[in-house]
């Protein structure tokens, strides 16, 4: 089985993020892999792990992206390789999905392309679905388990979280997952994972690589701005019993016109 | 000189505070509460390889610096104090001290395991009546043949009651002139005959630890158990504690970090007088210091843990180290403890276990007061270190990473 993942770098969820002069700042919060993309590495692993097959790790990004490639190789992942490109400064998840299935044609062979559901900067969720469609590639997101694959016979079956519960879709491989949360907390990097990461040298692809010209991106941020401070006010709703207390809630919900 | 850590070191560290964060500190009020270890924590600290973090592959370790033995310690103690104890008795006193005086047959046969982690490692020393002063103890081991035969108690043991081997100090020689010349160091299973191990409860912190007493009554056991040559045994311990001294100053350094990390959360977040209590300037003063006392902690410990790379002789600078860091760990948490007001003092938050955890340090492997007399020694020319007959080894990466 050969398994593309891709991983993101983002800044840490914790960050406090603000817009200053149009720009959006992180302070001096680290950038780490995208949390998301930990579970689609798990994932990886775990089907290369039980279905035999290496797993190769790619980011689209700057250079500093390559700590996020370090992090999937610590995790288990067989090589890295960084897309940079300058003209890739701005791209779009249009264009990205262009990128990616460029490094997927390169890599040649791969059964199964494998994403977070979405980066938590962004927050799009759109390429997977993208890249697969510029693959022509069945497209099965927001998988919380892979319930049976056959290499051999090029077939997959997974449970999709949605809202109303699980769905069990059926695919033809090679296809493009995404990957939720339930698929099962991702692992640490080992410590042998982690020297192996830390001497890795990781090739990186430009445009020219890919042999694909800059993709044109359709969405633009033509201006950033901080969204409008809430106020919130605080008010202790006493009574004497809790009939009494969920009355005058009702009633303050009511009031309020929040239903 | 470069204050920058590689990328290894860095990897190291986020590792542990990712395993912290999400596997411990959601339980540590629990089994502090229970005056129990959590029974997850040793086999957890295995499988992750933290237990042989610092050791040659060779040896069943995972190779990594002893830099990288003080990040993870820092990592460790940040979120609960009794994981770094664990590094401290099981790597700084006992596993290092079978990479420096250990034969090559009692590497493969103690060390190795654990590093590996399929066997825990204890330290005794200090007995009910010998604490600093260690040459005042009593336990003994005879000569008979091929064995000795071991006798004693040792108390206040970290991991008494979990480990597997133990490296005991004891005296062979009563009629020795220098009485720190009459001691020796040994090896000793714990499922032996005649061994007897137990927990201390009730103790002000470390309460989800294991601190207990090993009692051994005619203990027999091999003379290749015996570790380094008869006689040896005061300096043995001596280096042990220059090993497990660097831990305790790491894992003080995390200490005086969360509390920091926990008095700056609580002023952003509580309010008096209509603005955050971090706009006060005497919580701003404590802050400071705590500020002043993580970054000079920090810097005094990477620097032993440098020294112990390079191979030089470090007891110096661990013991300041040591001393420092602990001290201001007392003073970090007793003064976060201040700045959350009632509330830190009871323990829906963390500062009061922080307080509790810190002071265990200020006592075990150096009293304060033992580490400012080696100070003042070292400063008035009475003290000076001898060379040792094995000394730590220098990292070296080529020879740590080979397999063989």
């Amino acid at each position: 089985l050969k398994i593309a993942v891709f991983v993101k770098q983002v800044p840490d969820s914790a960050a406090k993020i603000a817009v200053e002069s149009g720009v959006v700042n992180w302070g001096d919060a680290p950038l780490v892999i995208n949390p998301w993309d930990e579970y689609a590495v798990e994932a990886a692993l775990q089907l290369a792990e039980k279905h035999g097959g290496e797993v190769a790790a790619f980011s689209l990004g700057p250079e500093s992206a390559k700590e996020a490639l370090k992090h999937a190789l610590a995790m288990g992942a067989a090589s890295a390789t960084l897309i940079n490109d300058p003209a890739l400064a701005a791209a779009d998840a249009g264009a990205s999905a262009r990128v990616f299935a460029a490094a997927i044609n390169k890599l040649g062979g791969v059964d199964l392309a494998v994403f977070g559901k979405q980066a938590i900067d962004s927050d799009t969720g759109l390429a997977p679905a993208m890249t697969a469609r510029v693959l022509g590639w069945p497209s099965l997101t927001l998988v919380a388990n892979v319930a049976a694959l056959d290499a051999g016979a090029k077939t997959i079956k997974v449970e999709r979280g949605i809202e109303e519960g699980r769905q069990i879709v059926e695919g033809k491989l090679p296809a493009v997952i995404s990957i939720i949360k339930d698929f099962g907390e991702p692992r640490y990097p080992s410590f042998m994972g982690i020297r192996k990461a830390s001497k890795a040298e990781i090739a990186t692809w430009t445009l020219g690589d890919l042999g694909i010209p800059a993709p044109e991106s359709k969405v633009s941020w033509p201006e950033i701005i901080a969204p409008p401070k809430r106020e919130v006010t605080n008010e202790m709703i006493t009574g004497a019993n809790a009939d009494e207390i969920a009355a005058k809630l009702a009633d303050k919900i009511i009031g309020e016109g929040v239903l | 000189m470069d204050f920058q850590l590689n990328e290894e070191h860095r990897m190291v560290q986020k590792m542990v505070r990712d395993f912290i964060d999400k596997e411990v500190k959601p339980t540590v009020r629990e089994w502090d509460r229970k005056q129990e270890m959590a029974p997850f924590i040793l086999p957890r600290m295995a499988e992750l390889g933290i237990l042989g973090i610092n050791i040659p592959v060779r040896y069943g370790g995972q190779g990594f610096d002893y830099i990288s033995l003080g990040l993870v310690c820092e990592e460790l103690e940040a979120g609960d104090s009794p994981l770094r104890v664990v590094m401290s008795v099981h790597m700084g006193l006992n596993s290092m001290a079978l990479l420096q005086w250990g034969t090559e047959e009692q590497k493969q046969k103690f060390l190795t395991p654990q590093a590996k982690g399929e066997k825990y490692a204890c330290f005794g020393l200090t007995e009910p009546g010998a604490g600093s002063d260690v040459a005042g103890m009593k336990g003994t081991a005879k000569r008979v043949g091929d064995e000795y035969v071991l006798n004693g108690e040792k108390m206040w043991i970290s991991l008494a009651s979990k480990a597997h081997h133990a490296l005991v100090v004891l005296r062979t020689n009563p009629d020795a002139a220098d009485p720190h010349d009459g001691l020796s160091a040994f090896i000793v299973e714990l499922d032996r005959k005649g061994v007897t191990t137990g927990d201390i409860h009730g103790k002000l912190g470390m309460r989800a630890g294991s601190t207990g007493f090993i009692a051994m009554q005619d203990v027999h056991i091999p003379v290749e158990n015996r570790l380094g040559e008869e006689g040896e045994g005061f300096k043995i311990a001596m280096s042990c504690l220059d090993n497990g001294r660097y831990t305790v100053a790491a894992g003080a350094t995390g200490l005086i970090r969360a509390s920091l990390d926990a008095s700056v959360k609580y002023s952003h977040e509580r309010k008096a007088f209509n603005r955050e209590i971090g706009q006060f300037q005497l919580v701003q003063q404590k802050i400071a210091y705590m500020v002043q006392q993580y970054e000079a902690a920090r810097l005094l410990y990477l620097r032993a843990g440098w020294m112990k790379n390079e191979g030089e002789r470090n007891t110096r600078e661990t013991s300041l180290a040591k001393w420092y860091a602990t001290d201001a760990s007392f003073d970090a948490a007793a003064e976060a403890i201040q700045v959350h007001g009632a509330y830190g003092y009871s323990d829906e938050y963390d500062v009061e276990r922080y307080l509790r955890n810190s002071k265990g340090g200020v006592i075990y492997e150096g009293t304060s007061e033992i580490h400012q007399l080696m100070q003042a020694g070292y400063a008035l020319g009475y003290r000076k270190d001898a060379d040792l007959r094995c000394e730590l080894p220098a990292y070296d990466a080529e020879y740590w990473h080979a397999e063989k």
